[in-house]
């Protein structure tokens, strides 16, 4: 490579004005010191290239020419696998706003969200408060708290099926111990949109409690005592110092689990494949339906857009908030 | 449900009647111990259940513990679909995307932050972008891409349309920026060039953000479902996850003995990774995440 930098072209393009417009005097070092100026940024050029070019080009193919073509695909009448397709405009917005089936499947989807997302933000927190105490074997309950949250959303799915059995299940044993009857969980309304939240929350929790952990653990000690001075009780001190102090991670979890509940997919397919009667199917879910299910690519590519700018706004309040309060370090 | 019972039953224990000082630290364990309960019974149960011979799973009253735990559950799981060949699949796919995703972040990070070249700003706007875009938006499209190429049902249609860093790219040039500037000038000097600079000196300096990327990749390559369920559906090209779809619908009625025991092969890899190298891939899955 460094014969590249002792480049022939006297002109390059990337040399700085001022090399050639030089004095006479300096104009021995000038041009030469312009010139392999020129070499190295050409060489530097070509290592972006070799370096940078892959990943780059993987993400223009696999992320912004999809994002572009979907945005045309959702103007178009179009089935997966057809030939023919016919240019409808607005008309799969159109239509998905006025389906009867866009209500059911928004106040699932707001449902959903704000039970796994609220239920796993307060439950996360009061878990890391308890595990932030010097406990013997607070390691262990960490371990066993996190784990679920590395295993796969299906075979999770699966996993709790089994639990949810009406009949051979744990869920019904534990629920018959304390005198009540399962509740059909599988088939009958709300029951399976409460089992699928229950599994999620199971799953995420050790994830926002071990967050609140890092965020409680920078919050210094010097401020605890102070408020213990001061005759503050527990509670006091967590609602006036800690909890202040953790805004930054509340609003970081915030943010990555409502765009990763948004997204949710593979525990739903696994235990109840959206229904019954489309009890269960999110946003997310009916963008699989229509596509691959009913092969309607047109109109899930508008219903995938619809996702796509909600979750754009998600993601530009999360960076407004970012630039005017949140400090990272 | 269950969660909502972690955390409550255990307040009435925090003031013991027995005692005259108040030992909240009973009551901290309490709680402690009912959360770890509730949460680790699930995986336990799943593989306690999958040595159980059929007529244990179904009778009642539950019995925790198989009389005679057997293997039985696998070896039907391993007839009904080829587990196996699920197994390699899943194995090699996740270790040459994580691989090909970990070189692929650790050279453009390299590239954004120690080269000088046009418009490098804007490529890093673009690697940042690509965060916030959903997957789903990208599907119906890709999956008519991969489908032209005649690459549904095969390994490169699984792996190649996810291959792209954006997390891995990011977090490796947030800690190349912390790397210290003196010694890749003087690696410089001795005559390295960028190759070099980058094999032999940044990534000896970047071992444990390398090892958490890498962990990160394996755990999401590992559990990716939507996309290799789309892509294939051939039972010799699957990978795991989607196996169990397989098993899943292979029959009206669960059997849930052989459907737990392939569930358990499916996580079992996954948590044995989780629980020898915990703290580096919890390091890499709360990386981004706030300190102060």
């Amino acid at each position: 490579m460094t014969t590249i930098a002792t480049p022939r072209a006297p002109e390059d393009p990337g040399a700085p004005p001022a090399a050639s417009a030089a004095p006479e005097r300096t104009a021995p070092q000038r041009p030469r010191r312009g010139r392999l100026a020129a070499g190295r940024r050409r060489t530097a050029l070509i290592w972006a290239l070799l370096l940078a070019g892959p990943n780059i080009a993987l993400l223009l193919v696999f992320v912004y020419r999809p994002l572009v073509e979907s945005l045309y695909l959702s103007t178009l009448q179009w089935n997966l696998g057809s030939p023919t397709a016919r240019f409808v405009g607005l008309g799969n917005y159109v239509e998905w706003f006025t389906a009867p089936t866009t209500g059911r499947i928004v106040t699932t989807t707001v449902v959903f969200t704000v039970a796994t997302v609220g239920g796993a933000m307060v439950l996360g927190l009061g878990l890391a408060l308890l595990l932030d105490k010097k406990l013997r074997g607070r390691g262990i309950a960490r371990t066993v708290a996190f784990a679920p949250y590395v295993l796969g959303g299906f075979a999770v799915g699966i996993l709790w099926l089994f639990m949810f059995d009406p009949r051979y299940g744990l869920i019904q044993e534990l629920l018959g111990w304390v005198g009540l009857d399962s509740p059909d969980w599988y088939t009958s309304r709300p029951w399976p949109l409460v089992m699928v939240i229950v599994v999620y929350l199971w799953k995420n929790l050790g994830y926002v409690a071990l967050i609140y952990l890092a965020g409680l653990q920078a919050v210094p000690q010097d401020l605890k005592d102070a408020a213990a001075i001061d005759g503050a009780s527990a509670a006091r001190t967590l609602r006036s110092v800690v909890l202040p102090l953790l805004t930054p991670t509340t609003f970081f979890l915030l943010v990555t689990m409502l765009l990763s509940s948004l997204q949710s997919f593979d525990t739903i397919k696994a235990m109840t494949q959206g229904g019954p009667l489309g009890s269960t199917t999110t946003l997310m879910y009916s963008i699989y339906v229509e596509s691959f299910v009913n092969g309607r690519a047109g109109y899930a590519s508008a219903v995938a857009t619809v996702l796509f700018l909600v979750l754009l706004a998600v993601t530009a309040v999360q960076l407004r908030f970012v630039q005017q309060k949140v400090h990272y370090a | 449900m269950t969660a909502a019972t972690l955390l409550r039953p255990a307040t009435p224990a925090t003031a013991p009647a027995r005692r005259r000082r108040p030992r909240p630290q009973v009551g901290s364990y309490v709680t402690m111990i009912l959360a770890t309960i509730v949460l680790g019974a699930p995986l336990l149960w799943m593989a306690l259940a999958s040595l159980k011979a059929p007529d244990e799973l179904y009778t009642l009253p539950l019995q925790w513990f198989p009389a005679q735990p057997d293997l039985d559950n696998y070896a039907q799981a391993a007839g009904a679909i080829p587990l196996g060949r699920l197994l390699v699949n899943s194995i090699g796919l996740t270790i040459v995307g994580a691989g090909l995703k970990v070189a692929l972040g650790l050279c453009c990070a390299y590239a954004l932050v120690f080269l000088d070249f046009p418009f490098r700003k804007l490529v890093f706007g673009l690697v940042i972008a690509t965060l916030m875009i959903p997957p789903q938006i990208t599907i119906i499209p890709n999956y008519t891409l991969v489908a032209s190429l005649g690459w549904l049902n095969t390994y490169q249609g699984i792996l190649v349309p996810g291959l792209a860093s954006a997390f891995g790219t990011f977090l490796f040039r947030q800690h190349f920026l912390t790397l210290p500037r003196s010694v890749l000038e003087a690696a410089e000097l001795d005559g390295a060039g960028h190759w070099r600079k980058l094999w032999r000196f940044v990534v000896p300096m970047s071992t444990p953000t390398l090892a958490a990327v890498a962990l990160v990749s394996v755990v999401t390559e590992w559990n990716d479902y939507l996309w290799p369920f789309l892509v294939v559906d051939d039972p010799s090209k699957m990978t795991l996850p989607v196996g169990l779809t397989l098993l899943q619908n292979t029959d009206g009625m669960t059997n849930w003995g052989v459907l737990l025991a392939a569930t358990v092969v499916v996580t079992l890899p996954i948590l044995l990774v989780f629980l020898v190298l915990q703290r580096r891939l919890v390091a890499g899955l709360t990386a981004g995440a706030v300190t102060g």
